[in-house]
């Protein structure tokens, strides 16, 4: 079971902040699952500048989920 | 909390004063605090988000960076989270070293990174309603800067 983090204006959209997701086996089908949830999140989540960290590393592109992958959606960063 | 995120409104005056104590050797201690602005009564409140773990993590791996690319003898960073009033100071960063373009120098790195690489998020709350604050084109040049600068 996979847990589901999302920031800024991610959480807000959404209306979540954190999740436990089961039963996706990739960050692929993750994605298409919460897109089929909630297609204007499933599109945010590819949007410009956003990163996915995947168990509090940055990584890019696909990747298999573990049962205890802890996935964040992270958009543009601005802090100070 | 960890020694950079802090949830409460911190003292930068007393933060700098411990942080020149009992240095005889550095030279050179810079300093920069940010203040949450109250943008003429357009924000009412600045809401920080971190990711609590990744974040200190990150900023962590800039401060291990920035020590060995100007030869720091210490620093302190301190940013907040939560809602910040106007007025209050965001972040803090001093930097000590021998000499004094080391430390204003890499207080000038640090700070950039923070703006735009650190993982944070900001909200402005004001009577216009709120919105996510995203980083200035300014800010993503000022970064690049030091992107440049491979050769030092």
């Amino acid at each position: 079971m996979a847990r589901v983090l999302l920031f800024g204006p991610l959480r807000d959209l959404a209306g979540w902040r954190e999740r436990q997701v089961e039963g996706c086996a990739s960050i692929a089908a993750l994605r298409a699952l919460l897109a089929a949830e909630d297609a204007r999140l499933g599109a945010a989540l590819s949007g410009p500048g956003v990163q996915v960290a995947l168990d509090q590393a940055i990584i890019k592109g696909d990747r298999p989920l573990a049962a205890t992958a802890e996935v964040a959606f992270l958009p543009p960063m601005s802090g100070g | 909390m960890s020694e950079v995120l802090c949830d409460v409104c911190f003292d930068p005056g007393a933060l700098l004063s411990a942080f020149c104590q009992g240095r005889s050797e550095v030279g050179a201690v810079a300093s920069f605090t940010g203040i949450a602005r109250a943008e003429a009564g357009g924000t009412t409140i600045l809401e920080l988000e971190a990711y609590p773990g990744f974040t200190d993590a990150e900023i962590g791996k800039i401060a291990a960076e920035a020590r060995s690319r100007f030869n720091l003898d210490d620093m302190m960073i301190r940013h907040r989270v939560g809602r910040i009033a106007p007025g209050d100071p965001i972040v803090f960063v001093a930097t000590a070293a021998k000499h004094r373009r080391a430390a204003f120098e890499a207080c000038d790195y640090l700070m950039d990174y923070l703006k735009s690489r650190a993982p944070f998020w900001k909200k402005e709350h004001g009577p216009a309603g709120a919105r996510w604050i995203e980083p200035r084109d300014q800010d993503h040049a000022d970064i690049a800067r030091w992107d440049k600068e491979t050769t030092r």
